[in-house]
């Protein structure tokens, strides 16, 4: 709680020709008693900051309310030890959005001044909770993304735990004949040496392999892991900060590709069983030792297909052509087909798609229909053709099927995790864990677990490498931030955490279940167990929670309740309606900001409040703004759904179910549901602001003022 | 490693280089991120959507600059090129140059000032296709959120007067040169798009209304030339039948011969951007194989609707048809083995990507490039190591995923 609030305006920017600054410090300093409140030109420059410094000091203030920009700008000048700070956005959200000089644009600069006074007498700047880390990273799996993370996650005072399932490490790059791109002849990527990779794993002392062995158990939080590895029947404990899951994949299962062939005649093969075959060099027919002289490929058997795996495993058509070039090495002579839907050989794989084409193989876009035994002793193979619209029919001594990968997690698993809410990482589809892919791709939804390589999407070796980097630099860095006390992604550096005050909880279960992050445990009761390091503070507790348990130092539903309190509300005679616009600060307050930023004209009966997450939303809050005669209420928050867009995972779409319950409660209250409105705003959604608040204000005018108001 | 500088240089503010940046800074390192426009984000910061999602990239990037902000351990210079590395890891020295951005120390008020100015200049952000005023904030999310005088007005006496007569702006600045001290270097300076002009059959110089897939993203973004609507640059028409080429100079020995891998995908997604907002539009695709590999669903999707067409095959031609003032694919059907003549508003190129170090190379001797200009380096030794499209054709994800991996590397080598 800040205890002595200074409240600065800025007359910059234009702000002084918009509004009445002196008034606004007259405001601040009477009514909201702030213990200093005056104006200055520029705030931001060096003038105005040492002016704020001198104020901080001699005033010992704890709190300072910043009426300038949008708190999105300046945000590095107006930090200051020790001090919470709040913003009014005078700039953006009034001068240049409003029309100069105007009554209710006075009326509004004066609220948002009243506002960010209120919120900080519930406010104060978090300190954060230091963590003593054990400085140690477990990676699971010893496959190339695995050995990559483990390498570059070791060294400075770090140490790693490998633990690889099998008896020797390198995974499956150690059932392939050739490797890509380094045995390809694709030019100089040094990346995928294998052995080389083994060897200098071998040699880095802070590295310690158990092969052979499982995780058996993982409890506890961030930079407080208890792990149990199964090794035979040895069980070895040791404290782990953070964990790169990268346990790789397996091959589809061919046996549900019966209707290629497979499992009715040796002749019929897996790429990974052709791989195999040419590591052992036994380029031959399995059936009877024949050498081959013709072999065909079935590109995206099972992938791409609805009944088996819809998606494309990305490396099949690179793996097949690969195969080719073992074929035409050992007898130029071999007839090859191919029978495919897209040959996919993204970036520098198209050079081995050329070098194979012109070996005279041949590709044919098509469907196989059957696979069967045929009349000369090999395999005959019926396909259509599709750019011709002609049936193919041929006689091969192998039939080579491309199957995709499968995540070993699919079926799995490998973390065994004590999280109330299961022991694995969420999934996005197919087993592959859930992440913001696009923008984030390591971000999962447990915090200090990163999946790397082929268990995070179908990937090649070299990407795979690299992928082991990315994962072990996030296991690093956040051990580097949580030790600290401070948030991961996306609030990074943010000390607060949510306070749970127990005695009033009532055991609902509510924030247990809801946390995004699985950062709640439970004891047998159901009173939540909070674990700080897990905790990537969205505020979704806060906002689930019916007894109002939850707060943040600089984040409360009090400091929220107050700045709703603080709207001075116009009698209904005045025709001023009241509305409040709950806004996700990093999309829809943004969107807002952008507004401004083309100087589109809004309407000036709308407040807005920045919330963390839409998810923070509390209930309570449609009551303070209802009872003190505010008109509506409007939820701005991102995308939900499948394609969700909101990077606390699902807090506009739990924001909304808790609005219909609202809904409902008002319904059954005989008052209109209607007060209340979500809607989703995305980041380049400006040009629409105004819209959406003239709509809603239209609305309301039809319902007529809150009934509520003196 | 004893390095004698433990601060990362990071060269390129796109999202590789933004994201190299905060990555490791974020592990407790100094870094200096380099980018030679006067505003952070890159390609992508011009692009409507990403796909699969249909995200904007203004929301990551939003929050990428938070976490700039919020970092003190992070100098961002902008409008800055490197001029000179010297030195090896752990002890380089490199040599930078910044531009002015002929602001007035200490004038705060972004705006204002500049209102009266209302001359224009090409808008290189909008590659060409809409004009930007010659003092102003970049767009909605540059960042730094600083105006600056475009370079290009410069040249125009005309407006070099305007300019000298308006308040807050300073034509005596001067670039400066620093030199900075750091222990690894990190190059993710991108990609440009191919020189479509160079595609002579496909009418990109001779047709307005042929147009690539980069400009097509500006065509369609709410901050472009026309506001987000789809119209034709040549006249204005409402667009409502729309050609894509794909590989349009890829795959292909007399441009360049590999696969962008992110061309398919752009233009699955750019069909949404017609078919979402026109009721009845077509639209046309031409390929050679849909290289979806990610975002299978996203392909299946497209393929659902019946007003998207995919033609398998190259076309030869595009041509005008006066009468009608129609573009007109001219192209072979493979599956129908005939030549078709499709009639269409727009036409859109899916031009492929060329690394920025093809021409831009990095100051510094013993850096090794493949032939079409990437950089070849070994992740455990290199000197200079590079990230996202500087070193394969990659998507945004991949981009990310690449950059956040080298930044532990620029740690661990340095």
């Amino acid at each position: 709680m800040a205890e002595k609030i200074g409240c600065f305006v800025c007359s910059g920017c234009g702000i002084a020709d918009a509004v009445d600054v002196d008034t606004l410090v007259a405001i601040a300093q009477g009514e909201k008693k702030a213990a200093t409140a005056m104006c200055h030109e520029a705030l931001c420059q060096k003038e105005g900051l040492e002016l704020m410094r001198k104020e901080i000091e001699s005033h010992g203030l704890d709190g300072v309310v910043v009426a300038a920009c949008s708190g999105r700008d300046k945000s590095n000048e107006f930090d200051f030890e020790n001090v919470y700070v709040d913003r009014a956005n005078l700039r953006e959200g009034v001068a240049w959005t409003h029309e100069p000089g105007h009554e209710d644009t006075q009326m509004l600069a004066e609220d948002l001044v009243r506002m960010a006074m209120g919120r900080s007498k519930f406010a104060s700047r978090p300190k954060g909770e230091p963590v003593q880390p054990n400085n140690r990273v477990l990676v699971i799996g010893g496959g190339m993304a695995g050995l990559s993370a483990a390498l570059y996650a070791s060294g400075f005072d770090r140490e790693v735990v490998l633990v690889e399932k099998e008896d020797v490490l390198g995974g499956f790059a150690n059932h392939l004949h050739k490797i890509y791109p380094k045995d390809m002849d694709l030019r100089a990527y040094a990346e995928t040496d294998l052995d080389g990779l083994i060897s200098r794993v071998a040699g880095e002392k802070k590295i310690t392999v158990y092969t052979g062995a499982e995780v058996g158990r993982i409890s506890g939080a961030p930079a407080d892991f208890d792990v149990t590895i199964n090794q035979g029947s040895d069980k070895i404990n040791l404290k782990v900060d953070t964990v790169v899951v990268a346990a790789g994949w397996k091959p589809y299962d061919a046996a549900k590709l019966g209707h290629l062939g497979y499992g009715t005649t040796p002749d019929v093969v897996t790429n990974v069983e052709f791989e195999r075959m040419a590591k052992e060099g036994k380029l031959q027919r399995p059936s009877d030792g024949k050498a081959l002289e013709s072999v065909l490929f079935v590109q995206c058997a099972g992938s791409r297909d609805d009944n088996h795996l819809p998606y494309c495993s990305n490396v099949c058509c690179g793996a097949s052509l690969k195969q080719i070039t073992y074929l035409k090495e050992a007898n130029p002579q071999t007839a090859c087909y191919v029978i495919y839907k897209d040959i996919r050989t993204p970036g520098h794989y198209e050079e081995v798609y050329k070098k194979v084409q012109k070996t005279g193989a041949l590709f044919i876009k098509g469907e196989v229909e059957s696979v069967q035994k045929g009349a000369e002793g090999g395999m005959a193979v019926q396909a259509t053709d599709v750019l011709l619209g002609e049936p193919v029919a041929v006689e091969v001594d192998l039939v080579v099927l491309a199957t995709g990968m499968v995540p070993t997690t699919l079926d799995t698993d490998v973390l065994n995790l004590t999280y109330r809410q299961g022991p694995e990482l969420p999934e996005r589809e197919y087993g592959f864990p859930n992440s913001h892919f696009i923008c984030f791709p390591y971000e999962t939804q447990r915090t200090g677990i990163y999946a790397a390589g082929a268990v995070r999407m179908p990937m090649d070796l070299a990407s795979g490498m690299d992928d082991g980097a990315g994962a072990a630099l996030k296991a690093v860095q956040s051990i580097e931030l949580i030790s600290q006390g401070k948030a991961t992604h996306p609030r990074v550096g943010d000390l607060s955490f949510p306070n749970f005050a127990l005695q009033r909880c009532t055991q609902c279960k509510r924030c247990t279940e809801e946390c995004p992050f699985g950062a709640l445990d439970e004891d047998i009761k159901g009173t939540p167990k909070p674990n700080p390091t897990r905790c990537r503070r969205c505020g979704v507790c806060m906002g689930a929670c019916p007894e109002r348990i939850v707060s943040f130092d600089n984040y409360s539903i009090n400091s929220i309740s107050e700045a709703i309190k603080s709207i001075f509300v116009p009698d209904e005679f005045e025709e001023k309606p009241r509305v409040i616009a709950l806004a996700c600060e990093n999309d829809a307050i943004a969107a807002i900001d952008m507004a401004a930023h083309n100087s589109l004209r809004i309407n000036p009966f709308v407040r807005v409040i920045p919330v963390r997450c839409l998810g923070s939303f509390n209930i309570i809050w449609v009551a303070d703004a209802l009872s003190r005669g505010v008109d509506g209420i409007m939820l701005m928050g991102c995308k939900y759904g499948d394609d969700y867009q909101c990077h606390f995972i699902k807090g506009s779409e739990l924001a909304n179910t808790r609005m219909s319950n609202v809904q409902d409660t008002l319904d059954r209250l005989m008052l209109e549901s209607e007060r209340l409105r979500q809607v989703e705003v995305a980041i380049t959604d400006y040009d629409k602001i105004p819209q959406i608040f003239d709509d809603f204000l239209e609305k309301l005018e039809e319902l007529g003022p809150n009934p509520y108001k003196d | 490693m004893s390095s004698k500088h433990t601060s990362v240089l990071v060269v390129g503010g796109g999202m590789a280089g933004v994201t190299a940046a905060i990555e490791t800074a974020e592990l407790g390192r100094e870094v200096f991120l380099v980018e030679k426009t006067p505003s952070l984000g890159g390609r992508v910061a011009g692009m409507k959507q990403y796909f699969p999602k249909l995200c904007p990239p203004y929301c990551g990037l939003e929050i990428n600059y938070r976490r700039i902000k919020e970092n003190p351990r992070i100098s961002v210079l902008t409008s800055a090129t490197v001029e000179k590395i010297e030195g090896k890891s752990g002890d380089f020295s490199v040599t930078v140059s910044v531009k002015p951005r002929y602001i007035q120390a200490g004038l705060c008020d972004p705006k204002k000032p500049f209102e009266g100015l209302e001359a224009t200049v090409e808008s290189e952000f909008d590659y060409g296709l809409g004009k930007r005023r010659v003092v102003g904030i970049p767009h909605e999310q540059a960042y730094p959120y600083l105006p600056v005088v475009s370079e290009s007005a410069l040249g125009n006496p005309e407006i070099r007067k305007q300019l000298e007569n308006t308040a807050g702006v300073d034509l005596h600045q001067e670039p400066k040169t620093m030199v900075l001290k750091v222990g690894s270097i990190i190059w993710s300076t991108g990609w440009v798009p191919y020189d479509a002009s160079r595609i002579g059959y496909l009418g990109y110089s001779r047709y307005a209304d042929v147009v690539t897939n980069v400009e097509f993203e500006r065509l369609a973004a709410v901050n472009g030339p026309t506001g987000g609507k789809l119209v034709r640059p040549s006249d204005d028409r409402a667009v409502k039948r729309l050609a894509f080429i794909q590989c349009a100079g890829s795959r292909d020995e007399n441009h360049l011969a590999y696969c962008s891998s992110v061309c398919c995908m752009a233009s699955l997604k750019q069909t949404t951007y017609i078919r979402n907002a026109v009721e009845d539009s077509e639209v046309y695709v031409f390929y050679i194989d849909i290289r979806a590999n990610k975002y299978e669903s996203f392909y299946r999707t497209i393929q659902e609707d019946k007003k998207v067409h995919f033609i398998k095959g190259k076309p030869g031609l595009v041509e005008l048809d006066p009468a009608s003032s129609d573009l007109v694919v001219v192209s072979e059907d493979m599956e129908s083995e005939k030549t078709v003549r499709v009639p269409v508003d727009l036409v859109v190129l899916a031009t492929g990507m060329v690394p920025a170090t093809r021409e831009q190379k990095v100051p510094y001797d013993g850096v090794s490039y493949d032939e079409f200009g990437f950089l070849v380096s070994d992740p455990f030794t290199a000197a200079i190591i590079p990230a996202g499209c500087v070193k394969r054709p990659v998507d945004v994800a991949a981009s990310v995923q690449d950059a956040t991996g080298a930044s532990i590397k620029a740690v661990r080598n340095g």
